[in-house]
């Protein structure tokens, strides 16, 4: 984790991938949801435990959902699909057994534990990985656009608003997220341009702008503007889950958030870090138990709003409040917004730098 | 301390001046970082001498430092300070230093404290030197045609570029020239802020440009002048690096690679290279014919400037790879052992290229008439 800014002691007991799933699978939840009648564990869970050799990248039998033997009619061809699955599976069950009998008779001589790989562990290696004791790094840091909200010159100051005439859920959107983020103030657009929507706000002494940009009723792109002269990045939304879409979910308070930042590494993922946390007032209220986490992981960041509860020393409870939803950096621009003739710092070119599945940015 | 050659200068946004050596794929920054503020950004570059022993660096505050890469350490530091914003462009003149500020205010520094004032209008984005006849200078800007200066002659330009004809529409077509550099010895080659590359002709009556090429979708930043003089290459603001033939008025190759704005573009003077670096703080060196990239180095600051030393480096890698074969031919390896070596090796086949838009003509055979 790179930059736990308010939560020093809650990161020793928050492990995300638990209450989130472990990270393949979390990553799956990202595509369009197949219509099966019940909700499965992801098939993917077993390709994380077997696959150990050179064929890793390609696409192992097991990813495969297997077809649903209960579908077929016939009964006693159901029976001996039915068979053959427990043959299957008593035989991996017997060959997990024997390894592991192999290994605790070898004891200290037996090999080393196989580590699967994984498309993070496969990463490619990024030259611009930030090394956190970096002279240069920390010197461009302390002296860039967002370093007078962290040396507490400024306080932040949001205003959020939408793109012209915005529908219902996008209306939803913008009263969850204003109420997220303390200190914000929600506008109708009202068809202004958005730099004299900059202008007005350079002049009531706003610290950032969040626009919502709606497409086909739903929330599609968030336009993230650093005031007075930030960097403007441009985001893609997916994956929208209101209030009241999130099952059980309490109503949110006004105390301070904590926020998490995970997984920003990159010099250009440290740039959008900031970005976010420069949205969050300074000092959060641990009263309130909330905790608003921006979780990194292969460029897609995800947006979560939880309450925490401490059940005793080991065990945490989470109820996950307000929106939840799913960001990819499409453009980030050094400036305020102008997409015509400002000058970009990371433009995403989607045949350029998606040619192979194991190289990220952020 | 500079004891490896700097093939490149860098000068990034935060004030640090680097040096990159390409042929040991080294970058040395000749300053301590922490020691810089905001105010110390390098905003323009030029060298010092003829001998390219000497880098003259503009910074944001208004002072101009010389450096000297023998020695590796910065050398002399002077005020230039005068008229209001940064600069757009640094020469050398007869030993004096000639600065050109955003509001216009071109002065040239000569010894004893004199000064030379032009005022070259408003708004200027770029001067720069014509480097077969040093006593010319050329500026542009927002809003500011190109002007062609004599620094002897300060009182009016020797040239005035005359704006392009209503377009289509009969609206005035707007200005606004981002880079310029000199063709051959007359001519000048200009891009603007609305994707346009002009090329204009002091030499001729005709005002207007020569040519005029409309480009991409992006305000173009960066202009180069390829070594045959008959190319140009052209960077803008999201990334993309692109040589237009100056006879066809054509693009005629792209350059791929770049994630943010390309802030700074130079030819090798030499050899077919171009060097580039911008806002998403990488330096590249790709080659003009081939268009593949040379050498991609990161440099942690976004950058603003560049200077490509005319040595020839790739001379120094030939001399690596001399060391290498004699390093080989020392080592004792017989005919017979060689021919083993070969013999189980296997055969490598060409894989047929099969290309899928293309079709083949069948030959017919011609049919004599019965």
């Amino acid at each position: 984790m790179f930059y736990c800014v308010y939560s020093t002691f809650i990161s020793t007991f928050y492990d995300l991938s638990k209450i989130l799933g472990p990270p393949t699978s979390w990553f799956i939840l990202s595509f369009p949801k197949m219509a099966t009648p019940k909700k499965k564990k992801m098939p993917v869970q077993e390709e994380i435990q077997d696959v150990d050799n050179d064929s890793a990248m390609a696409v192992p039998s097991s990813a495969i959902p297997p077809p649903n033997i209960s579908s077929i009619k016939n009964k006693m061809r159901r029976t001996h699909e039915f068979i053959k699955l427990k043959r299957q599976r008593r035989k991996k069950k017997e060959l997990q057994k024997k390894r592991k009998r192999e290994t605790e008779a070898l004891g200290d001589e037996a090999p080393p534990k196989k580590v699967p790989k994984t498309i993070e562990n496969m990463r490619v290696f990024d030259e611009t990985m930030v090394d956190p004791q970096d002279e240069e790094v920390l010197h461009d840091e302390a002296h860039d656009e967002m370093a007078s909200y962290f040396s507490r010159d400024t306080r932040p100051k949001v205003l959020i608003t939408s793109s012209d005439r915005p529908r219902s859920t996008t209306t939803r959107f913008l009263k969850e997220l204003g109420q997220c983020i303390p200190n914000s103030e929600i506008y109708y657009r009202r068809g202004l341009d958005i730099k004299k929507v900059i202008t007005q706000a350079l002049a009531k002494e706003f610290t950032d702008i969040i626009v919502i940009n709606e497409d086909r009723r739903k929330p599609n792109g968030l336009l993230l503007c650093h005031l007075p002269d930030g960097p403007t990045a441009h985001f893609k939304i997916s994956n929208v889950k209101l209030h009241d879409e999130i099952k059980r979910a309490p109503k949110s308070t006004e105390h301070y958030p904590e926020v998490i930042l995970n997984n920003f590494n990159t010099r250009l993922g440290h740039t959008v870090g900031r970005m976010f946390a420069a949205l969050f007032p300074h000092d959060p209220q641990f009263s309130g138990r909330q905790a608003v986490t921006f979780h990194n992981q292969r460029d897609f960041i995800f947006f979560r709003h939880h309450r925490y509860l401490f059940k005793n020393n080991k065990r945490v409870g989470l109820n996950e409040l307000g929106p939840r939803f799913t960001l990819k950096l499409r453009s980030l621009q050094k400036g305020t917004f102008d997409s015509k003739f400002g000058e970009y710092e990371w433009v995403h070119k989607r045949h350029e730098m998606d040619t192979s599945r194991r190289k990220f940015f952020l | 301390m500079a004891a490896s050659m700097q093939h490149v200068f860098v000068g990034a946004a935060t004030g640090v001046f680097k040096g990159v050596n390409l042929a040991q794929k080294k970058a040395t920054n000749f300053q301590n970082v922490a020691s810089l503020s905001r105010e110390e950004e390098i905003c323009a570059m030029c060298w010092g001498n003829q001998q390219e022993s000497q880098v003259c660096i503009g910074l944001k505050n208004g002072l101009v430092k010389t450096f000297d890469a023998e020695q590796g350490e910065f050398t002399d530091c002077a005020n230039c300070a005068g008229g209001d914003g940064r600069f757009t462009g640094l020469a050398k003149y007869q030993g004096s230093l000639v600065t050109c500020v955003e509001s216009g205010l071109l002065r040239v520094w000569k010894d004893e404290g004199e000064k030379v004032d032009m005022d070259v209008g408003k708004d200027v984005c770029r001067m720069r030197q014509n480097h077969a006849l040093p006593h010319q200078v050329a500026t542009g800007g927002k809003e500011n045609e190109l002007k062609l200066w004599d620094i002897q002659e300060p009182e009016k330009p020797i040239f005035k570029a005359k704006n392009v004809r209503n377009d289509f529409l009969d609206l005035r077509v707007p200005v606004w020239v981002t880079d310029l550099q000199f063709l051959s010895e007359q001519k000048l080659v200009t891009c603007t802020g609305h994707r346009q590359v002009r090329v204009y002709d002091p030499a001729t009556p005709k005002r207007r440009p020569v040519l005029n090429v409309e480009l991409g979708e992006y305000a173009l930043t960066a202009l180069s002048v390829t070594p045959d003089c008959q190319s140009v290459i052209v960077g803008d603001s999201q990334g993309s690096m692109v040589m237009v033939d100056l006879r066809m008025g054509k693009v005629q190759k792209a350059f791929k690679g770049f994630a943010g704005a390309i802030r700074s573009l130079q030819c090798h003077p030499t050899l077919p290279m171009v060097a580039s670096c911008g806002l998403d703080r990488f330096l590249r060196i790709h080659d003009i014919n081939t268009k593949e990239m040379l050498h991609k180095v990161y440099l942690k600051s976004k950058l603003n400037c560049l200077l490509f030393s005319s040595a020839d480096f790739t001379q120094e890698e030939t001399e690596t790879t001399k060391k290498q074969k004699r390093k080989l031919e020392s080592s004792n390896i017989t005919d017979e052992d060689e021919d083993e070596l070969w013999g189980n090796m296997s055969v490598v086949q060409d894989g047929k290229k099969t290309d899928k838009t293309k079709r083949k003509a069948k030959t017919k055979k011609l049919k004599k008439p019965k």
